[in-house]
């Protein structure tokens, strides 16, 4: 049985209705193979209409749908001979991000990720996907350890972000996510990102200082979540805020792929099987892994200070102002 | 003199008319004080220590000699990428708020002297939209640092701020990853980098440059941290501990160096540079 979004429930019907006939012609003599076809025709037509036309909000909502595949589902079916690396080797181990080293394609690679968690007991365990400051901790030293052994990383973001907590602030959520930007910004081996659903914040950017910056068709990375964007600015007199305000919100903050491509903060966008990545993990996990192969060849044959270079470069352009001609 | 004492806690709590401008009330510990006196006192409080909130300016001024600070690229702006639109346009809230404070934008930066020792410096000013980080606040902290690795200068940062500014979308975010990339090239030129936290840090500022000081110094009692109190209450549904993100408590679990009072920030911040980066002598 298939989850299904509000703005899916029309597909919902016809989809219910389909496995209903598919049923009955199995049971029944009469043939209806034909009504089937055209109603699953009809499907794709409406999956194709709906998803063609969809508001950054109804993307977030895909982006955190609860069968999407999470960084562990994309490990199992790109990665060969994975091994599993944890903890900060000062506090923890944060099962909010998961890493390790395995190949891909062939290639060995570094891979770190937000982990969001199925099922409730998971979704605890692993924080909702909300990191501590053990995670980025962790994070680093496997980045490090590529570093020294000359092997590209690979970085999944999928976070609401850095966890908001009484023991986060203690330990240093601030520090820990700085000092990730800091040296991942000077690290010598290529670093490839890609947001696979939710882009939170600054949780989501200490994975993500890249050389090449990737999203899914249906993912989001923002500043601000559209509900906490969304109770700033309208929540005031304690006015209720929901769908309609959330809408507002997620068009205003610019959050999808597309909008981020035209802006040039990504590079590229990794395209979903019609109806998002959860229709078909596998095909979508094949796309993943084209986008990075060709992205390691690219940076590979670049020498250690040139790649460095383009990073800073790449950061050094982000932002959007002007200065009037007279000065300097 | 404990009569006393409780006459003038009743005394406070029935709202007295006070003369404009004359008397302040302290925000901690809510004694009414003669302006001048705070004034004279570098705007802390004379009865709790507490340090009000002051100009970028104002900051600067009793940190470098009268005078030497020069500001570089006061006319950034931001273009409003997003063409942010709530209750009121970004384009429009930039503009009141140029005019609230005559600044462009909620940072600056340049060169100024401290005693005779030259020193590029950079802070963030609250009162513009919160101290929030857009295009250009990234942009003039990323040119302080590439500015002071390029003259060999130790870099100084005050910051004061909500965080990044949710009206530039990821462009604000992206200002983190700039920021902290500078100030990384910053270190391994040699430099020497001193983050002064103020009241109140918070958020995507915390969690960029301010937090990457090779010394952190905080005034007292300041608020300082990544997630805001009510988000924090919100997620946890618990109270939080006194002192909660104020300077002392992150003395306590070592995320900063030293708490100075405003009176003693100069001399300390002086001191720090000439031992790590005494001047080059002249030959």
């Amino acid at each position: 049985m298939n989850y299904y979004l509000d703005f899916e429930k029309p597909l919902e019907e016809l989809e219910r209705k389909i496995e209903d006939l598919k049923k009955l012609s199995d049971t029944s003599e009469i043939n209806i193979d034909s009504e089937i076809k055209k109603l699953e025709k009809k499907a794709d037509e409406l999956r194709s209409n709906i998803f063609a036309d969809l508001t950054p909000w109804q993307k977030t909502l895909i982006a955190r749908h609860p069968e999407r595949p999470y960084t562990i589902d994309y490990i199992n079916m790109m990665v060969d001979e994975f091994v599993e690396l944890h903890g900060d080797r000062r506090f923890a181990d944060d099962a909010a991000i998961v890493g390790g080293i395995g190949k891909l394609r062939g290639i060995p690679v570094v891979i770190i990720g937000h982990q969001k968690g199925r099922g409730t007991k998971e979704r605890i365990q692993r924080n909702f996907g909300q990191p501590n400051p053990e995670g980025y901790r962790k994070a680093l030293r496997l980045m490090k350890l590529a570093e020294r052994f000359k092997k590209p990383i690979v970085t999944f973001i999928d976070t609401p972000g850095a966890y908001p907590g009484i023991g986060a602030e203690e330990r240093g959520q601030a520090e820990a996510i700085a000092i990730n930007l800091q040296e991942m910004s000077k690290l010598n081996t290529p670093i490839i990102s890609v947001v696979i659903g939710e882009g939170g914040s600054g949780g989501a950017l200490a994975l993500s200082v890249a050389d090449r910056l990737f999203m899914l068709e249906h993912s989001v990375y923002s500043v601000i979540s559209p509900e906490g964007c969304a109770a700033i600015l309208w929540k005031r007199d304690g006015a209720a805020v929901g769908a309609a305000e959330y809408e507002k919100a997620a068009s205003a903050l610019k959050i999808t792929a597309q909008d981020l491509k035209s802006f040039k903060i990504i590079d590229d966008i990794i395209p979903e099987p019609l109806g998002g990545a959860h229709r078909n993990p596998k095909l979508t996990a094949e796309n993943i892994s084209e986008y990075i192969v060709k992205a390691i060849e690219t940076i590979g044959c670049k020498s250690c200070a040139k790649l460095i270079d383009e990073r800073y470069k790449r950061l050094r352009k982000m932002g959007s102002i002007t200065q009037s001609e007279t000065s300097e | 003199m404990a009569w006393f004492k409780k006459h003038k806690e009743q005394k406070t709590e029935k709202k007295v008319k006070i003369p404009e401008g004359l008397w302040v009330k302290c925000d901690n510990c809510k004694e009414i004080i003669y302006k001048k006196e705070i004034e004279k006192n570098l705007h802390v409080c004379p009865k709790c220590d507490y340090h009000f909130r002051i100009s970028l300016l104002e900051r600067i001024g009793f940190l470098v000699e009268p005078g030497s600070f020069e500001s570089i690229d006061d006319d950034l702006l931001s273009n409003d990428p997003l063409k942010f639109n709530d209750s009121i346009p970004y384009a429009k809230r930039l503009e009141s708020n140029k005019g609230k404070t005559s600044m462009n934008d909620a940072a600056l930066y340049g060169t100024a002297l401290i005693n005779s020792r030259p020193v590029c410096i950079a802070g963030i000013d609250f009162s513009f939209m919160g101290g929030s980080m857009g295009s250009v606040v990234g942009e003039k902290i990323t040119r302080a640092a590439e500015l002071a690795a390029e003259k060999n200068l130790p870099l100084i940062t005050i910051t004061s701020s909500g965080g990044a500014r949710m009206q530039e979308g990821m462009f604000s975010l992206m200002q983190m990853a700039k920021a902290s990339a500078a100030i990384g090239r910053l270190k391994d030129s040699g430099c020497l980098y001193i983050s002064i936290l103020s009241d109140p840090t918070f958020g995507g500022v915390t969690a960029s440059f301010a937090m990457l000081g090779d010394i952190i110094i905080a005034e007292p009692k300041s608020l300082i941290g990544f997630a805001g109190q009510r988000v924090i209450e919100q997620t946890i549904k618990q109270q939080l501990p006194d002192n909660f993100q104020r300077s002392e408590f992150l003395m306590e679990h070592g995320m900063i160096d030293l708490i100075a009072s405003r009176k003693e920030m100069k001399s300390t911040v002086y001191t720090l540079i000439s031992h790590f980066m005494p001047e080059p002598v002249e030959s």
